[in-house]
């Protein structure tokens, strides 16, 4: 066996006092050979960023200190080096990848002069030899054109050619190591498939080892060697992917892959002769751009879409990021004026209407939105979020109070916590309160913006149960915008997909899941990660 | 990036037509006769007529804009009514001193305010940070004329290292233009130090939070440059929108300095031409100062798409 590039040694990082547990990470032990991809898994609060940033020696000051163990990078330990060896390993002997391409990058910096950045900071190359270098190392990464995308800043660049970016700067010294955080959680899936591509055909290539953070099992039945499970800042288990996928042997590990949602639809009990609640016909939305002197640009961010949804049905809005399914999901609400096309409420077109004559049919509407942590105003209470609605629409306060205690109850929370505020309560449990904000207004319809897209797989799961058990108990139609085709394959009844703004397949969950038409979304299938693995299904010891 | 700048100040027309208008009304529009007023309370009926007929305002008020929008398109902006001199001569004469106390002013206090910020900010928390804040804070709260005459009794009358008054001009004297001009760059400067320190402090706090500060990290950068080179560029469009907000300011700022120090530039002509209503000079001051503050947004405007590649306009 040859000699680990990365050897973690009982790593322990202490957290500051008074915080909710004393170690961030404790006696983590695990090591990366070169050319191995190593997947450290684990949900939020896990310890996994941790870890990658106490190897990178980018721990925040103070804050967070290694309390005991050893990371030794080719033998050498890293935390005996001082702030300046570290800057000479990091970026030439290590390199890191981040989570947002969106934001990774400095927006005033020219990409090209973003990677010649660590050739500055590591080498004593001429100018030339510099941009050659770049120039190099962008086409390695299969950016197109690097002549010209050399001097692009990174706003003029999609989220997949900035990570690309991101690579190339992180490859551009050869590191022996290089850890990618998240690298691909913000991407399409499409995308997502291309940079693991990327990562694996550059692992190949130079013999890189990876250490690839990571909380989605897709992900690391992709692309992985081996990997780590952590828990609470432990490691509970790790080994060969096949071995720890197939056979897990912690209990946590299993909940973890259990909760994966399966590309293959469950049956599901037929809706087809309810009455249709929502409607749109032709439903167009264009944006318009330019100003004073520029020629004026358009964009058809909803293009023709016609979609129907029953009493009792969900129906799913899959596609990319820019595809319009949010842009559907905010005409519906109303949340913005569409450009034309009506949206018909049982039989009522409510497209055009004024915000007077809106009022009434606002109530029949509720949305929950993808981020929890933003939806709720932090400064009212829980109760008052869920009351306001009905209050608004005439309930008196004592009775609106008495619905959300009920509510409360009904989304598995406890009635007496309305008087608390959102920042006490997780991630799920906030969704949870935002769904009984929405059934607060006794809706007939409710459009569901990502709504597990925030939440770790484990919560991701009882959220959408909760979400197809309010649809059963109330009779609703939902309309269930996601990205995920895995979480669509779960809980939808029928599935649109949506391409640029127009919608290129539609039909039952099981037809489009069995036998997909359009080759967009053949394309779709093909790049979800991890589609070859049946989640869940593990051998007999 | 230069159809870009042409653009731009092409669109300055309108608003310096409705500069134009607005000065133009308001002399007219102002309750009373102006004629009379500029008369005095013992004019005959005879002198207030002449004076009417010599300012053209017996003519229609839309020839009289006419007339007075061709004067001012040839750079005329009338006679001033006490010492019959062109009021752009009178203002030639005063413009020197005033415009370099402002760039002193303006060099110094960003020169020492922005280094002052990226500390306050890299050490944020600190007794140094702190030591900043208390600074700014000081800054803020003392009046200009006071910190002007601290400074005399302190550094001239006290110290005798530069003089109590006056102006020198940099370009016959420079030596005494430095020592002149001193004390009233200190004393204007301290409220702008503090003004732009906080902005800074806060603008690249807030900076050194992004993800990209990690980058720049991870690629092994050291902190000085992660400070300057990544933090500072990302934190200027706001530093940049304050420098530009204080000059815009400043002008008030250099009237009173200029009374303290007894510099003979365009504050003390406006304070002068105030206090004798001598309205022609007022009408070209504000017409000049507007123009000055139209020039500055541009220049401002021009710089923030230089600092941030996604501003456009």
């Amino acid at each position: 066996m040859t000699a680990p590039v990365l050897d973690v040694q009982g790593l322990t990082v202490r957290l500051p006092a008074r915080a909710d547990r004393v170690n961030a990470v404790e006696n983590v032990s695990f090591a990366v050979t070169p050319g191995e991809i190593v997947c450290v898994v684990g949900e939020s609060g896990s310890g996994k960023s941790v870890t990658a940033h106490a190897v990178m020696g980018l721990l925040p000051a103070r804050q967070l200190t290694v309390a005991a163990g050893r990371i030794l990078l080719e033998g050498d330990d890293l935390l005996t080096k001082t702030p300046a060896e570290m800057r000479h390993i990091r970026g030439a002997r290590i390199g890191m990848i981040f989570q947002e391409p969106m934001t990774a990058l400095n927006p005033v910096m020219r990409v090209g002069d973003q990677i010649a950045e660590v050739l500055d900071i590591h080498t004593k190359l001429s100018e030339r030899e510099r941009r050659q270098r770049v120039l190099d190392v962008m086409a390695s990464v299969h950016l197109p054109e690097p002549e010209r995308m050399i001097d692009v800043y990174p706003h003029q660049l999609s989220g997949g050619q900035r990570q690309r970016i991101m690579i190339a700067a992180a490859l551009v010294l050869d590191p022996v190591l290089l850890i990618a955080d998240e690298p691909t959680t913000a991407l399409d899936v499409a995308t997502q498939a291309q940079i693991l591509k990327l990562m694996k055909e550059l692992r190949e290539r130079r013999n890189t080892g990876v250490l690839f953070i990571t909380h989605d099992f897709g992900v690391v039945a992709e692309i992985a060697h081996r990997v780590v499970v952590m828990q609470h800042g432990r490691v509970v288990e790790q080994g060969a992917t096949q071995d720890v996928l197939r056979r897990p042997r912690d209990e946590y590990t299993r909940t973890l892959i259990r909760a994966v949602p399966s590309l293959s639809p469950p049956a599901r009990a037929s809706v087809a002769d309810a009455p249709v609640v929502l409607e749109t016909k032709h439903l167009m939305m264009t944006y318009k751009a330019g100003g004073f002197f520029e020629k004026r640009r358009e964009v058809k961010a909803a293009n023709d879409v016609n979609l129907c949804v029953r009493r009792g049905e969900m129906l799913g809005v899959v596609g990319e990021s820019g595809s319009g399914k949010s842009t559907v999901a905010r005409c519906i609400a109303r949340l913005i004026v569409p450009s034309d096309g009506a949206i018909l409420i049982e039989g009522a077109d409510v497209a055009k209407l004024g915000t007077r004559a809106l009022r009434p049919h606002r109530k029949r509407v509720q949305i929950v939105f993808q981020d929890p942590y933003r939806s709720l105003n932090p400064r009212r209470s829980v109760g008052d979020a869920i009351t306001e609605g009905p209050v608004n629409f005439g309930m008196n306060a004592g009775e609106a109070v008495a619905r959300a205690r009920n509510l409360m109850r009904l989304v598995g929370l406890d009635p007496d916590a309305l008087a608390r505020f959102p920042h006490q309560f997780s991630g799920g449990q906030r969704q949870r309160i935002c769904i009984a904000r929405a059934l607060a207004m006794d809706p007939e319809i409710l459009v569901a913006d990502e709504p597990v897209s925030a939440l770790d797989v484990s919560v991701q799961a009882q959220v959408l149960e909760l979400i197809d058990d309010v649809r059963k108990r109330f009779n609703l139609a939902v309309l269930f915008i996601t990205h995920d085709l895995r979480v669509a394959a779960q809980v939808c009844d029928r599935i649109v997909v949506m391409h640029k703004g127009e919608v290129v397949e539609e039909g039952t969950t099981a037809a489009v899941f069995a036998a997909p038409q359009h080759a967009y979304t053949k394309a779709l299938f093909d790049s979800a990660p991890g589609r070859n693995f049946e989640f869940g299904k593990f051998d007999q010891e | 990036m230069l159809t870009f700048i042409l653009k731009r100040a092409l669109s300055t027309i309108p608003v310096m037509g409705v500069v134009a208008l607005t000065v133009f009304l308001l002399l007219r529009l102002s309750p009373g006769d102006p004629a009379s007023v500029i008369a005095g309370d013992y004019a005959t009926a005879e002198q207030i007529a002449k004076i009417r007929t010599q300012l053209g305002l017996d003519q229609p008020i839309f020839i009289q804009f006419a007339h007075w929008l061709g004067d001012l398109m040839r750079g005329d902006l009338g006679v001033s009514i006490f010492s019959n001199l062109p009021v752009t001569t009178l203002i030639g004469q005063r413009i020197e001193p005033t415009l370099m106390l402002a760039l002193t002013t303006i060099v110094f206090s960003v020169v020492v305010a922005v280094p002052l910020g990226v500390l306050a900010a890299w050490k944020a928390h600190t007794w140094v940070d702190r030591a900043v804040m208390v600074f700014a804070v000081v800054g803020f709260s003392v009046p200009v004329f006071v910190m002007g005459y601290f400074l005399i009794y302190g550094f001239a009358l006290g110290l005798h290292w530069f003089p109590v008054q006056g102006y020198r001009s940099p370009f016959s004297e420079p030596g005494q233009f430095v020592s002149h001009i001193t004390l009233p760059t200190l004393a204007l400067s301290a409220i702008y130090i503090a003004l732009i320190a906080r902005i800074t402090r806060a603008s690249v706090l807030e900076v050194l939070e992004e993800d990209y500060i990690r980058t720049a990290r991870a690629k092994g950068q050291a902190e000085i440059k992660v400070l300057l080179r990544h933090a500072l560029g990302n934190a200027a469009v706001p530093i940049v929108t304050v420098i530009g907000l204080g000059v815009a300011f400043l002008i008030g700022g250099v009237v009173v300095t200029e009374s303290v120090f007894n510099i003979p530039g365009l504050g003390r002509l406006v304070v002068d031409a105030i206090l004798k209503r001598d309205y022609p000079i007022i009408q070209g001051l504000i017409l000049f100062f507007s123009f000055l503050y139209i020039a500055l947004n541009l220049v401002i405007d021009i710089a923030y798409t230089v600092l941030d590649p996604r501003i456009r306009y």
